[in-house]
């Protein structure tokens, strides 16, 4: 795999802007037909596919499948209501399961 | 502890011992990859947490100036204006390995320039600082997918070894060494009742002598 393809799936308020630097964007709202487009998108030889935080607990599922794998990666961006801190609610996930506690944000 | 029953015999007892060997062996390198796993995984977390606020503020800066673009465009004009991009993003992936685990490696092989890809005549000036603080928020936002995927292969691994070598400490090594003091003290038992016999005859052989 040399050349990998980036995506983004959210609504389109949140990520019509990603259009202008040349990214795909993938309109969708519901979890249901959003896992089934990762599942598409990750056969169609996308590296990196962006969810909205909105949609990233919807698409547990998609994403579990993918966890193991070095690709596609899954990343939670937020989206124009801003952050809601998944991105950092899943390291601190990541930390305690690695170290058994958190040693990153107690202080 | 329920040990598992072997059969008290010289060839089972050095089966054993070599196994115990190979146990001593694995769980010490698995201890040693453990603690290799959890540095660098400790310096990817802290990374990781960095980019992430990093892209996060970005992209904030971003989607502020969106909004109000769309507050000064029609729907249909912002539409237009972003329907073709001016540029495709080329993203080479690569396989990197860290301790045999694959993780991603991506870089992006686009110019760093920004082109917009309408015309300024019709759109606002906050569309040109959206698309702008987007584009320039593209290197970060893809070093942030390479750096979580990483961690988070890495915390799965980390919890895989952590159970292998709790798993050989706790239990192979200590099931090994009671069955092979079991087979010992069978075998010595069995010596000694060997040698007492052989005594008992002796004595019984050396009475019907005299």
């Amino acid at each position: 795999m040399a050349k990998a393809k980036v995506a983004v799936i959210g609504d389109k308020d949140s990520v019509m802007l990603f259009k202008a630097v040349g990214i795909d964007v993938f309109y969708e709202t519901d979890g249901e037909k959003a896992n089934r487009q990762i599942k598409q998108l990750a056969r169609e030889g996308y590296g990196v596919i962006y969810l909205t935080e909105t949609l990233y607990p919807l698409c547990a599922d998609a994403i579990e499948t993918f966890q193991t794998e070095p690709y596609p990666a899954i990343i939670p961006i937020p989206d124009v209501h801003g952050s809601q801190g998944t991105g950092i609610r899943n390291l601190k996930g990541y930390v305690e399961t690695a170290v058994g506690v958190d040693i990153l944000f107690n202080t | 502890m329920a040990a598992i029953q072997y059969k008290p015999t010289r060839m089972e007892l050095s089966n054993l011992k070599k196994r115990l060997k190979t146990a001593v062996r694995g769980h010490k390198m698995m201890k040693d990859k453990r603690d290799e796993l959890v540095r660098r995984f400790i310096v990817l977390a802290r990374k990781n947490k960095e980019l992430r606020e990093q892209t996060e503020a970005k992209m904030a800066a971003a989607m502020q100036n969106f909004v109000l673009a769309k507050a000064t465009m029609s729907n249909n004009e912002i539409e237009e204006a972003l329907l073709y991009p001016a540029r495709g993003i080329e993203v080479d992936a690569e396989k990197q390995t860290i301790l045999s685990i694959p993780v991603p490696k991506l870089s992006m092989s686009t110019s760093e320039e920004i082109v917009y890809p309408y015309g300024f005549s019709s759109t606002s000036a906050d569309l040109d600082g959206a698309v702008q603080a987007i584009a320039e928020a593209l290197p970060l936002m893809l070093e942030l997918a390479e750096v979580e995927k990483s961690t988070a292969r890495l915390a799965d691994e980390i919890e895989k070894t952590r159970r292998r070598v709790n798993a050989l400490e706790y239990v192979m090594i200590p099931q090994y060494t009671e069955a092979i003091r079991t087979i010992q003290m069978k075998l010595d038992e069995n010596e000694r009742g060997n040698l007492s016999r052989l005594m008992k005859t002796k004595e019984m052989l050396q009475a019907q002598a005299q």
